[in-house]
């Protein structure tokens, strides 16, 4: 009985639960990882399991791509939303996608400056090099 | 310090995990995030825009604002790499490794050289040069214009299928990444160079805002493109649509420039001597 | 939707995604984490989410690849974890 309900549990909500754990693989990488590009590995890991979070959100059982069919004219001829995912959530991640991109480029820049300043990529050598 | 960050990630996941129980199970259609606004979109889309995919007619007609912002912080993205990254170096320096292409040998020069005007004999190679793969070479001259072909279908064919401008421009730019990665950074620059790549930036940027100024002077709303149809002969339907299809163009020129500019600001360390 | 598809890809997500922060070359990781957004795009292409699948695998699996790989070229490739 209880055994069935975990396994429901477990089953009915499979995405949720591996979203949880890239969360906390790139929250791990991002606080424990010493090296500069391992970190922005670990801040993508993070981006991405938000996406997926949101994508998980838009699906529906028994419904398709949200692109009407063709032969459709107009939302008298029977275009129910119970049919189509929700799209709107595939909106939101779309831009946040492209985003992702172009922050990436900005935080490799970054670090590209960094080694050309110490000579490293190891976040505690760059402290000692401060110090100094 | 390892310790401390496991526990506080275990801690993090297990909250997670505590709220994700209260969530609708996956696929339920009455969940509540799919009660609200969508069934709205999904229903009215049709008529109101006569685009067939959802999801570009959400982007670039009712959520406009939020796609131009973000369009805006890609062009940012890549203004900020250049002012992080790009140096200018006062004097062009001749010296270098030049490679004498009828004998295949390699010449050093420490200082510079005056090497004859037009002369197809020598050629300005990298100091990390590897010889030309002759088949990565052709297969990748090959690949390249089918690749941007197929990017102008991305974002012309945004509306019937999946597709639109940000695809489309992400491909336009992994064109050009492609030759540059097959032949080298010199031969893309002189392709595309710094100049057209930075004023591309700027012009997808100012075709979207544009395109919404227009319609301000046509006395609608900002980037309500259904005031394009004073200005075509379109219905305001077809006038929506036609005004996706121009911003999808914008958005695609923008993203396309600022992953060219991207790749040869990082590729080169800012230089933009030589590269991968 | 089949899930036992969805199943196998979610594995393989995480391994990608373990694999990515835990291998001690930076040009490997940058590989991997490509792999990574490869798995994740074919997850969504499930999903039915086709837009944002066809977004994550031209940028995702494409561009930041090549943009890691560009940064490691110049930089280094050693990595102390």
């Amino acid at each position: 009985m209880i055994v069935d309900a975990v396994t429901l549990l477990l089953v009915s909500k499979i995405n949720y639960w591996i979203y949880i754990v890239l969360m906390m693989l790139g929250l791990y990488a991002m606080m424990t990882k010493k090296n500069l590009v391992k970190k922005i590995i670990g801040m993508n890991i993070l981006q991405t399991a938000v996406i997926l979070f949101f994508i998980s959100i838009s699906a529906k059982n028994n419904a398709t791509i949200p692109i009407i069919e063709h032969g459709q004219t107009s939302s008298h001829s029977g275009v129910q939303a119970v049919d189509y995912i929700n799209p709107l959530p595939h909106v939101l991640m779309l831009t946040a996608i492209v985003v992702a991109v172009a922050t990436l480029g900005v935080a490799l820049a970054l670090v590209i400056k960094l080694f050309n300043q110490y000579g490293t990529l190891e976040e505690d050598e760059i402290i000692a090099r401060l110090e100094e | 310090m390892k310790t401390f960050s496991l526990i506080i990630v275990l801690l993090f996941g297990s909250l997670l995990v505590y709220c994700t129980l209260d969530f609708p199970s996956w696929g339920d259609p009455t969940a509540p995030a799919s009660l609200h606004v969508s069934p709205r979109y999904i229903e009215q889309t049709l008529d109101e825009t006569s685009v067939p995919n959802i999801v570009t007619a959400v982007l670039a007609d009712y959520r406009s604002y939020d796609t131009m912002f973000e369009t805006i912080v890609i062009f940012t993205a890549g203004v900020a790499c250049i002012i992080l990254l790009r140096t200018y170096q006062r004097k062009k320096q001749l010296g270098g490794m030049y490679r004498h292409v009828p004998t295949g040998i390699t010449l050093r020069f420490k200082e510079d050289v005056q090497l004859p005007k037009d002369s197809k004999e020598f050629e300005h190679i990298d100091l990390e040069w590897v010889p030309y793969d002759i088949i990565i070479k052709t297969a990748c001259r090959l690949i390249v214009p089918f690749s941007q072909i197929f990017a102008l279908y991305v974002i012309a064919h945004g509306h019937h299928s999946p597709g639109g401008g940000f695809q489309g421009g992400v491909i336009l730019g992994a064109s050009v990444i492609l030759f540059a990665i097959s032949h080298n950074l010199r031969a893309t620059l002189g392709r595309i160079s710094e100049r057209a790549v930075a004023l591309l930036c700027g012009l997808g940027v100012f075709m979207y805002a544009g395109t919404g100024l227009i319609c301000m002077i046509f006395g609608a709303n900002f980037l309500d493109y259904s005031a394009l149809a004073h200005l075509l002969p379109l219905s305001p339907v077809a006038a929506r649509s036609f005004g996706i299809l121009i911003i999808e163009i914008g958005v695609g020129i923008a993203v396309m420039a600022v992953m060219i500019q991207l790749y040869y600001n990082l590729a080169s360390a800012g230089k933009h001597d030589e590269g991968l | 939707m089949i899930w036992q598809i969805e199943l196998i890809i979610l594995i393989a997500v995480v391994i990608c995604g373990i694999g990515a922060i835990a291998v001690r070359d930076l040009l490997g990781a940058a590989i991997l984490f490509g792999a990574y957004s490869f798995m994740m795009c074919l997850l969504w292409a499930i999903m039915g989410a086709v837009d944002v699948a066809f977004t994550e695998a031209s940028v995702g699996a494409g561009v930041s690849t090549v943009l890691f790989v560009a940064t490691v070229f110049r930089t280094s490739r050693r990595t102390k974890d």
